[in-house]
C-alpha cells in the first residue's frame, strides 16, 4: 500500500479507521515459518521444509537425505504425546509418517502441514528470548542455561537461572550488550561466542520483523558443538505491515473463523464470541464495556451472553453499518442485537439514518432481517437521532435511551429468542 | 490550572494540511483552542484558512516554536512518519506532543519513547493512538469533542477514546478540569500513573476518574501509587471482564496473555487500595457523582 492515508483512533468519530481493519495486533507463526524467517536471517536452524501433502514430503526427504523428523504444525502444546512428532529413515517411510500425521487432529486442531528437518542430536537445551516489555515501555532479554522447559516455571524455582536485561530500544543489542547478557546468563565459555553471535543476529531480527516476541526454547547446543535455534514462537506486529507486505501470507487463514474473515473483508473490527446477543458499537473501549453489561444483564436473562465484538468506528456511516449488521445477523446463534453509539464528534442523527438505511439496504441484498435491533444513541445530536428512528416505525428497531436499560432490553430479547 | 493543557496553551499541528489533520485544526479552533500554526517541510511559509482565521506552516517544529512560542504540538501524521514526526518534537524540546495517529508499529513508539528519555524526557509524549487531552473550556488538543461537558472539579484519565467521551458525558452537569485519552496502545508515552500525579497536584481537581481496560499491568500500578500518593478521592471502570483471552480487542494493547491483563485482577488491585470500581460506566458516574455531591 502507498499513499499516505491517516488512520485515526476510532473514538468517537474521527472518520478515518485502520487500513487492514482487522482488530487483531498480532501475528503468531507456526514453528516452520519461524525456522523459515530465522534461517533469512542466517540464525543457524535445521535445514529442512514444509509439506502440505505426501508428495511435497517425498521431495524434502529426497533433499534432505537420511534420517528426518516429522512435525505436525499445530499452534497447541503436547504434538509429541498425541503422535504428531515422528521419525523416518529416507524418503519411503517420510511419505508414510507425512501420511499418518496429515490431516490428525490434535487437541482439536487439525493438522495442516507438516515441517520436516533433518535431526538434531542435543547435548545442551538453552532458553532465549527478546520480547516487549509493556510496563518499562521498552524491551526486554530474557536467557537461561535452564532450556527445554517452561521459562515461566524455570524463574518461579530457580529465579537466579533466568537473566532478564532491559534492551534499549534506539541502542539495541551490539556485541557488548550481547556478552553482557551471556556471561550475565553463565553460558559455558565453548558455546558463549556463538551465543553472542547469535544474540546479536537475533536482535537483528526481532528488529527487521517488527516482533514483539521472539522465544528461542530451545536454543540448542548439538553434539558437534554447534548452537542451533531448534524451536521457536514468534509474534509480529500487525501495525507495521505496511512495511512488511510479505508478512500477510504468514497468516493463518483456516484457522480464522469465517465470520471474522468475512468482517476482514469488509474493513471492520469484528471478532467472534459465543453468545446470543448481536454487539455494534463505536470505539474499542465503548464496545468491550458493551460486552461487559451485556453479559451482566444476561446474568438476569438466562444467561446469555454477546456474541460478537464489533467496532464500526468513528464514521458509522450507512454502508458501515449494514455491512456490520449484515456480518452479526449471519451469525446464526445471534437472537438480538443491540447497537450502542456514543456520537462524539459523529452526530447521532447520523447514525440513525444509519441504521434506518441499512435495514433497507439489507432488504435490498435480499436479507430477510428479523432479529430485535435495540439502538441507543446519546452525545451529539442524541435527540434528532433518536426522533428518526421513531419517526422511521420499524417494528424490529426498539429505542433504549441508557445503555445499562438498552443492554437489558437486548438481553431479555435474546432470551425470549433462544 | 487544569493539567498539561490550559488556556495559554500555544497549539501546533504536525499535518494540519492532511485531511484528518486540518478537520481537526478547526475543531480546535472552534474550542477555543489557540492554535498557532502548522508544520509541513513541503509548505513551509504557506498559510492555510481556517474559517477567516489564517494560520502560518512552518517548516519545522523548531521554526514553528521560535517563531510562534508554541508549546504543544498534535500530531496527525500517517503511520508510517509518526516515529520522525516525534523524534523531530522531542529534538525541539516542546513541552507537549499529542500523538492521534493510530496504527504505530511497537517498534516505533519504543524507539521515540527511548529517545525522548535519553533526551531527558523534556517532552510530555500522549499516545500514540489515543483522542488526546481537553482542558474543557480553556484548551483542546486532539479529537475529543469540545461540546460535552463545561470545565468542572473532575479530573478523567482514559485508556479508550468513546469512553472518555461517555464519562463525561455522563458527568457533565458537574463538569472536568481536564480529560486525558492516554491510548490504548501497548508503549504509550504518558500513564496512568502521571495522570493521577499531575491531578493529585492540580489545585483545581478534587477527584479522579480512571478508566481503563485489558492487557498489560498499567491499572496495578497505577493501584500502588495511588495508594502510596494520592489523597483526592478516584472511582475507576475498567472495560473487558467478558473479553476472552488471546483475542484483541480493538485496540493493539487490549489483549489478555495467560492469566495477565485480566479485567478481574485490575479491579481487585483497585479496590484493594480503596478506589471505587463502578461495573458499569453509568455506575461508575454514579460513585463520582456521590463523592462530588459529598456522600
Amino acid at each position: 500500500m502507498t499513499g499516505v492515508k491517516l488512520f485515526l483512533n476510532a473514538g468517537g468519530g474521527a472518520t478515518a479507521r485502520r487500513g487492514d481493519g482487522t482488530g487483531r495486533a498480532i501475528v503468531d507463526l507456526y514453528e516452520y515459518q519461524g525456522r523459515d524467517l530465522f534461517e533469512r536471517h542466517g540464525l543457524p536452524v535445521l535445514a529442512g521444509g514444509v509439506a502440505t501433502t505426501p508428495e511435497e514430503a517425498r521431495a524434502i526427504a529426497d533433499r534432505l537425505g537420511g534420517r528426518v523428523v516429522v512435525k505436525a504444525q499445530v499452534k497447541v502444546g503436547g504434538r509429541g504425546k498425541a503422535g504428531g512428532v515422528k521419525l523416518a529413515e529416507g524418503a519411503e517411510e517420510t511419505v508414510a509418517r507425512a501420511t499418518d500425521i496429515l490431516g490428525m487432529d490434535i487437541k482439536g486442531h487439525t493438522v495442516h502441514k507438516v515441517m520436516i528437518t533433518v535431526t538434531a542430536d542435543v547435548a545442551e537445551e538453552y532458553y532465549f528470548s527478546y520480547l516487549l516489555d509493556r510496563a518499562n515501555r521498552t524491551f526486554l532479554c530474557i536467557a537461561s542455561v535452564a532450556g527445554g522447559m517452561d521459562i515461566e516455571q524455570v524463574a518461579a524455582d530457580t529465579p537466579d537461572k533466568v537473566v532478564k536485561a532491559p534492551i534499549d530500544a534506539v541502542k539495541g543489542v551490539d556485541e557488548a550488550k550481547a556478552r553482557e547478557i551471556v556471561t550475565a546468563a553463565g553460558f559455558p565459555t565453548e558455546v558463549a561466542d556463538q551465543v553472542v553471535e547469535i544474540a546479536v543476529g537475533l536482535w537483528q531480527a526481532f528488529v527487521a520483523e517488527d516482533a514483539t516476541l521472539v522465544e528461542v526454547n530451545p536454543l540448542a547446543k548439538n553434539g558437534d558443538g554447534r548452537m542451533l535455534l531448534l524451536d521457536a514462537k514468534i509474534s509480529l506486529d500487525e501495525n507495521a505491515a505496511f512495511r512488511h507486505p510479505d508478512h500477510e501470507a504468514l497468516v493463518d487463514q483456516a484457522a480464522v473463523d469465517p465470520l471474522e474473515q468475512a468482517a476482514k473483508a469488509k474493513d471492520l473490527n469484528y471478532v467472534k464470541l459465543d453468545g446470543e446477543v448481536g454487539i455494534i458499537g463505536n470505539g474499542a473501549g465503548l464496545v468491550m464495556s458493551t460486552l461487559d453489561v451485556v453479559a451482566y444483564a444476561g446474568e438476569r436473562h438466562g444467561n446469555v451472553k454477546p456474541a460478537n465484538f464489533l467496532d464500526i468506528g468513528g464514521g458509522a456511516s450507512a454502508a458501515v453499518m449494514a455491512n456490520g449488521l449484515e456480518i452479526v445477523l449471519s451469525d446464526p446463534a445471534v437472537k438480538s442485537v443491540f447497537v450502542n453509539v456514543f456520537g462524539g464528534i459523529t452526530a447521532c442523527d447520523e447514525v440513525a439514518n444509519g441504521i434506518i438505511q441499512a435495514l433497507a439496504l439489507l432488504e435490498q441484498r435480499g436479507e430477510q432481517v428479523t432479529k430485535p435491533l435495540v439502538v441507543r444513541l446519546d452525545g451529539n445530536n442524541a435527540e434528532a437521532g433518536r426522533a428518526i428512528l421513531d419517526g422511521a416505525n420499524n417494528p424490529l428497531v426498539q429505542r433504549v435511551d441508557t445503555m445499562d436499560g438498552a443492554a437489558e432490553r437486548a438481553a431479555e430479547l435474546a432470551a425470549a429468542g433462544v | 490550572m487544569a493539567i498539561w493543557l490550559t488556556k495559554d496553551s500555544k497549539v501546533i499541528v504536525q499535518g494540519m494540511t492532511g485531511s484528518e489533520g486540518s478537520k481537526h485544526t478547526r475543531r480546535m479552533l472552534a474550542a477555543g483552542t489557540n492554535v498557532v500554526g502548522g508544520v509541513n517541510p513541503r509548505k513551509a511559509g504557506q498559510t492555510v484558512d481556517f474559517d477567516g482565521t489564517e494560520l502560518p506552516v512552518f517548516a519545522s517544529v523548531a521554526d514553528a516554536m521560535a517563531e510562534t512560542g508554541a508549546d504543544v504540538t498534535v500530531i496527525f501524521v500517517p503511520p508510517q512518519f509518526t516515529k520522525a514526526a516525534v523524534v523531530e518534537a522531542i529534538d525541539a524540546a516542546i513541552g507537549l506532543a499529542v500523538v492521534i495517529t493510530e496504527g504505530v508499529p511497537v517498534h516505533d513508539t519504543a524507539s521515540f519513547w527511548a529517545y525522548n528519555v535519553s533526551k531527558g524526557e523534556q517532552t510530555r509524549i500522549i499516545g500514540p493512538n489515543c483522542p488526546g487531552i481537553a482542558s474543557p473550556g480553556a484548551s483542546n488538543a486532539g479529537i475529543i469533542p469540545a461540546d460535552i461537558t463545561g470545565s468542572g472539579r473532575i479530573g478523567l484519565v482514559s485508556k479508550s477514546g468513546t469512553l472518555t467521551y461517555q464519562m463525561m458525558y455522563e458527568l457533565r452537569d458537574i463538569g472536568f478540569s481536564t480529560c486525558v485519552g492516554i491510548g490504548g496502545d501497548p508503549i504509550i508515552g504518558t500513564t496512568h500513573i502521571d495522570a493521577l500525579a499531575a491531578f493529585e497536584a492540580d489545585p483545581e481537581t478534587d477527584a479522579i476518574v480512571m478508566i481503563g481496560e485489558i492487557g498489560g499491568d498499567a491499572e496495578e500500578r497505577a493501584a500502588e501509587f495511588i495508594k502510596a500518593n494520592v489523597t483526592k478521592p478516584v472511582v475507576g471502570y475498567i472495560a473487558g471482564f467478558t473479553a476472552p483471552p488471546g483475542k484483541t480487542m480493538g485496540h493493539a494493547g487490549a489483549i489478555i496473555s495467560g492469566s495477565a491483563g485480566t479485567a478481574e485482577a485490575k479491579q481487585a488491585a483497585l479496590e484493594a487500595v480503596g478506589v471505587k470500581v463502578g461495573k458499569t460506566p453509568t455506575e461508575t458516574a454514579k460513585l463520582m457523582r456521590e463523592i462530588m455531591s459529598g456522600n
